[in-house]
C-alpha cells in the first residue's frame, strides 16, 4: 500500500461570505502517486476541494471549517502556506494572469527567488525544469510571444523547480484550443511517469482529460462526494448524467444503440474500447435512415469580399478573406488561437477598417456606416462577459442598449422582460449582476445584444467554461433563435458544438479561409484537421474502428440520434409539468 | 496593436550591461548638473557625451521618435514662451546689451538673448539622451533587481516589475472593453457630446476596474503559492552583479557634478559670460 498523501476526515468547509457549506462531510483519500480527476458541475465545489488542498483556503479565502486535512500525514492546519507550497505545486485556470515574471527564465525562477537560492544555482534549475516541459528554447521570451499552451508549461515548469509531491491542475484545459488541450494532457502524463509525482485535475472537460490514463475519478456535486471509483466503473454507470456531467460522445453513441457498457469492455478511452462484440450492433443501428440537413436558401445577409487587413507593416492578420452567409444561417468559425477570427468579426462590426476589399451588410456596401449604425443589425457577444457587463442591476445591464437608442421607458421594460424570459433570467431581473455566476453572466450578456433585436448575432466561445446543464440551455436557447432567422456566428473550439448546432464551417489558418464546407465533412478531413489544429471527435474514432464505410453518415446519424432523444425528453418533461 | 510604445529594447551594447541601478544614478546626476549649471561649457561636454553614449546604445531615433518629437515640441513653446514674457533676460544676466535687431517695444534681439535662450535649449538636450535611454535599455526585472540592492525594500522594487509586466494587458483589456461597449451602441466618437462623452467613459472603466481587480485576486493567489514573502530577502534571476563599468560611469557623471559645482563657485555665477 502506497503512502496517502492527501486526507480529508469528514472535512466541511462554508466560505464567510455565503449562507450554506460549499464543501459537506468530504472523505476522501488520495494516495502517492496517483492519478485523480476531479470533476463535477459549476458551483458543486470542486474546486473549492483545490483550494483546500493547495492551502488557499483557509490562508487566502477566510471560512469556517469542521473536519480535518492531513497532507503528508502532517494536519493541514499547522502548515502555512508557504509550506504547503512545497509539497503541492498548483497550475491555475488564468494562464496569463499567473505568469508573473517579464520573460519565461524569470517566471519560472520566482518560487526560487522566493526561497534566496543563489543565482548560479537558480538558472540550472531554471534550465532543468524548462527542459522537462519542452520549453528550454524560450528563456529569453516574454509572455505576449507565447500561445495560451506554452504559457502553461511555463506555469508547469515554474512549480517543478521544487521536489513537489503533488501536482495540482485547476481546469487546465479552460483556455486552450482542441490540440494544445491534447498536448497538455500527453505532457501530464510524461511527467508523472517520469517522476511518479501524484496527479490532482480538477476539470468538467471529462472526455478530454481521459486522454491519459486516470487511476481514479472523483464525482463532487452540492459539495458532496457523490462517486469515488476508477474510470472504467464510472462510466459504466449513469452516475455521470445524473449529476449533469458529460461523459464521452462514444459512450452515449453505444448507449444508445443499446449496447450495455460494463468495465469488460473497457470504456475509459477509446483507443482501448474492445469493439468485438460491438460492432454488428452499432452498424446496424447507424443503418437506419438518418434526414438530411435542411439546407438554407435565404437571400444573402452577409458577405464579405477579398478582405485585407494588418494591425502593424508587413504583418497581416488577414489575407484575402471572402465568403457569403445566408440569412438564418448557423456558422462556427474554427481555427487556433491567432488565426484571424476575432478580427474577421471586428471588421464586420466595423470595429476596425480593412486595409482592402469590402463588407457587405444586405448587399450593400457597409464602409459609410460607422459602428452604432452597424449595431443596429448585427450585435456581438464577446467571450469575456466581465469585459461587457457595466451596469449594476441585471435589469439596467440588458436595458443598456435601449436606453442609449432613446427607446422609451415602458417599451424598454416590455422588451427586457420579454428578453429576460427568453433567456431564463426573468426571476433574477432586480439582482446585481455581481451575484451571478460566470455563466449566467454570460447569458446576461447574450440577453443584453438580444434586446437590440440584431439580424446577425456573433458569439465569442458561447459555451466556455460551461458545465453541460449550461451548455445545452445556451446551445438550445440559440438554436430558437436562429429558427426565428437570426443568423448566428459562433467562434468555437468545441468541435462537438460544431458538428451538432452549425449547418457550416469556416476554418481560419494564419489569415486565410482554407475551408467553407460543412462541419462533419471537415471532420473528416484530416488534412485540414490537422492544419487548423481541430479534433477530430470520438464518433469518427469510434467509427473507424468498426470499420463502418461511411464514417461521415456514422457521425451524422449519432448526433442526430442525439438530439431528437433530447427533444423528445423535453417534450416529456413539457407534458409532466 | 502596437501599444509598447516606449519600452525595454533589447541590444547587445555597453550601455545595456550597465546595471539599473547604475542607469537610475548617472540619470538622476545628469538631470541635477543638467537643472542646476547655465554654463555653456559643461554644458556642451554633456551634450557631446550624451550623444555619443546614445549612439553607442545602438539605440535607434526612429525607435524614440514619437516621444523626442513631442519634447522638442514642448521644448519650442518653452523658447517662444521665454521671449514673449521676457525678451531682456539675457541683458539682465550678463550684463550688457548688444542688439542684434531692432524690433519695436522691448522686443529688440540681443547677442545676450539668444546666448540664453540657447543655453536654455541646451540644457534640454543634454538630459533628453539620458532619459530616453534610462528607459529603452534597462530591463525592468533586472532595474527591480539593483533596487533591491542599493537598499530599496524587495515588495517595493518587485512592484515595478510587475506593474510593467501588466500595463500592456490592461492596455488590451481597455481596447476590448472600449470594443465591445462601441459594438453596443456606445458612441465614443467625437461626434457624441462632452457630457455624454464622460458618461459613457464609466462603460468603459467600470468593466475595467472590475476585471483588473479580478485579475489582481489571481496574481496575488499565484504569487503566495509560489511563497512570495516568505523570507526577509530574495535573490534575482535576472539581478547583475556592479562591474568596473558602473563605477565609471556613476565615477564619471559625480566628477561632472564636481566640475560644475567648482566652476559655479569660482566664478560667484551659475552663468558662463563670453560678453566681458
Amino acid at each position: 500500500m502506497k503512502n496517502t498523501v492527501v486526507s480529508f476526515k469528514q472535512f466541511n468547509f462554508k466560505y464567510n461570505s455565503q449562507e450554506s457549506p460549499s464543501l459537506e462531510n468530504i472523505s476522501l483519500d488520495i494516495r502517492q502517486g496517483e492519478r485523480i480527476l476531479i470533476t463535477g458541475p459549476s458551483g458543486s465545489g470542486k474546486s473549492t476541494l483545490g483550494h483546500c488542498i493547495n492551502g488557499l483556503i483557509p490562508n487566502a479565502y477566510k471560512g469556517e471549517i469542521k473536519g480535518s486535512i492531513e497532507l503528508m500525514g502532517e494536519p493541514a492546519s499547522e502548515l502555512s502556506l508557504f509550506d504547503l507550497s512545497k509539497k503541492v505545486g498548483t497550475v491555475l485556470q488564468d494562464t496569463d494572469a499567473q505568469f508573473i515574471g517579464l520573460t519565461v527564465g524569470e517566471d519560472i525562477a520566482f518560487a526560487l527567488e522566493n526561497d534566496a537560492v543563489s543565482q548560479k544555482e537558480m538558472k540550472q534549475k531554471v534550465l532543468h525544469a524548462a527542459k522537462r516541459v519542452g520549453m528550454e528554447n524560450f528563456l529569453e521570451h516574454s509572455p505576449h510571444e507565447l500561445s495560451g499552451g506554452q504559457k502553461q508549461r511555463v506555469s508547469m515548469a515554474g512549480v517543478m523547480v521544487d521536489p513537489v509531491n503533488i501536482l495540482l491542475f485547476d481546469e487546465p484545459l479552460a483556455n486552450l484550443d482542441p490540440t494544445a488541450g491534447r498536448q497538455t494532457m500527453q505532457l501530464i502524463d510524461r511527467i508523472q511517469r517520469e517522476t511518479g509525482v501524484t496527479v490532482v485535475i480538477i476539470e468538467h472537460r471529462l472526455e478530454d482529460v481521459l486522454e491519459m490514463d486516470i487511476d481514479r475519478i472523483i464525482v463532487i456535486s452540492d459539495g458532496k462526494v457523490a462517486a469515488d471509483a476508477p474510470p472504467a466503473e464510472l462510466l459504466s454507470s449513469d452516475l455521470l448524467r445524473t449529476y449533469g456531467i458529460r461523459e464521452p460522445l462514444y459512450l452515449t453513441a453505444l448507449k444508445h444503440a443499446g449496447i450495455h457498457v460494463d468495465p469488460d469492455i473497457h470504456p475509459e478511452t477509446i483507443s482501448r474500447l474492445i469493439v468485438d462484440g460491438l460492432r454488428n450492433r452499432l452498424l446496424e443501428w447507424s443503418n437506419t435512415d438518418v434526414p438530411i440537413d435542411r439546407k438554407r436558401t435565404g437571400e444573402t445577409v452577409l458577405e464579405l469580399s477579398h478582405l485585407n487587413f494588418q494591425y502593424e507593416k508587413d504583418l497581416p492578420v488577414l489575407n484575402d478573406v471572402s465568403f457569403s452567409i445566408r440569412k438564418g444561417e448557423r456558422i462556427a468559425l474554427v481555427g487556433k488561437n491567432g488565426a484571424g477570427k476575432s478580427t474577421i468579426t471586428k471588421l464586420i462590426c466595423g470595429l476596425e477598417r480593412p486595409a482592402s476589399g469590402k463588407v457587405l451588410l444586405d448587399g450593400r456596401d457597409a464602409s459609410d456606416q460607422t459602428i452604432k449604425e452597424r449595431s443596429e443589425s448585427i450585435g456581438l457577444v464577446m467571450q469575456d462577459p466581465n469585459h461587457m457587463i457595466s451596469q449594476h442591476m441585471i435589469f439596467d445591464e440588458v436595458a443598456f442598449g435601449l436606453k442609449i437608442k432613446g427607446v422609451d421607458p415602458d417599451e424598454t421594460k416590455r422588451r427586457v422582460y420579454e428578453t429576460l424570459k427568453l433567456c431564463g433570467l426573468y426571476p433574477f431581473r432586480n439582482w446585481p449582476v455581481s451575484a451571478l455566476s460566470f455563466g449566467q453572466k454570460k447569458r446576461v450578456t447574450i440577453a443584453s445584444i438580444l434586446v437590440l433585436e440584431p439580424q446577425i448575432l456573433i458569439l465569442d466561445e458561447p459555451t466556455a467554461g460551461q458545465d453541460y446543464r449550461h451548455y445545452t440551455e445556451i446551445m438550445r436557447f440559440l438554436e430558437q433563435l436562429s429558427e426565428r432567422g437570426v443568423t448566428l456566428i459562433m467562434i468555437t473550439h468545441d468541435m462537438h458544438l460544431m458538428l451538432e448546432y452549425t449547418d457550416r464551417a469556416l476554418v481560419m489558418v494564419d489569415g486565410k479561409l482554407i475551408a467553407d464546407e460543412p462541419p462533419a465533412e471537415l471532420l473528416s478531413d484530416a488534412r485540414i484537421a490537422e492544419k487548423a489544429n481541430l479534433k477530430t471527435t470520438s464518433l469518427f474514432q469510434l467509427a473507424e474502428r468498426i470499420g463502418s464505410p461511411d464514417p461521415l453518415s456514422f457521425v451524422r446519424h449519432c448526433v442526430i440520434d442525439e438530439k431528437r432523444r433530447r427533444s423528445h425528453h423535453e417534450l416529456s418533461d413539457a407534458q409532466l409539468h | 496593436m502596437n501599444f509598447r510604445m516606449l519600452s525595454y529594447i533589447d541590444r547587445p551594447s555597453p550601455i545595456h550591461r550597465l546595471t539599473g541601478a547604475t542607469k537610475l544614478i548617472c540619470f538622476i546626476l545628469w538631470s541635477v548638473i543638467g537643472m542646476s549649471t547655465y554654463d555653456t561649457r559643461i554644458l556642451f561636454v554633456m551634450l557631446i557625451v550624451g550623444l555619443l553614449v546614445f549612439k553607442l546604445s545602438q539605440t535607434k531615433v526612429r525607435e524614440v521618435s514619437f516621444v523626442l518629437t513631442f519634447i522638442l515640441i514642448f521644448l519650442l513653446l518653452n523658447d517662444i514662451a521665454i521671449y514673449v514674457f521676457a525678451p531682456q533676460q539675457g541683458t539682465l544676466i550678463y550684463g550688457t546689451r548688444h542688439v542684434l535687431l531692432d524690433l519695436p517695444g522691448r522686443y529688440a534681439l540681443t547677442w545676450e538673448q539668444l546666448f540664453y535662450q540657447l543655453n536654455i535649449t541646451l540644457k534640454y538636450f543634454v538630459v533628453i539622451p539620458f532619459a530616453l535611454l534610462f528607459v529603452v535599455t534597462t530591463q525592468p526585472s533586472e532595474f527591480a533587481a539593483s533596487l533591491n540592492r542599493i537598499g530599496v525594500n524587495y515588495r517595493i522594487a518587485l512592484a515595478v516589475s510587475i506593474t510593467l509586466r501588466y500595463i500592456p494587458d490592461i492596455q488590451r483589456n481597455y481596447h476590448e472593453i472600449a470594443q465591445a461597449q462601441q459594438a453596443r451602441g456606445v458612441d465614443l466618437s467625437r461626434k457624441a457630446k462632452f457630457r455624454q462623452r464622460m458618461r459613457q467613459a464609466a462603460t468603459i472603466v467600470i468593466p475595467l476596474i472590475f476585471s483588473s481587480l479580478e485579475r489582481i485576486e489571481v496574481i496575488s493567489n499565484a504569487m503566495e503559492l509560489r511563497r512570495f514573502g516568505k523570507k526577509k530577502k530574495r535573490t534575482w534571476y535576472n539581478a547583475k552583479p556592479f562591474a568596473f563599468r558602473d563605477f565609471f560611469a556613476i565615477g564619471f557623471s559625480l566628477a561632472l557634478l564636481l566640475l560644475s559645482l567648482w566652476l559655479a563657485i569660482q566664478h560667484g555665477s551659475r552663468y558662463y559670460n563670453p560678453f566681458q
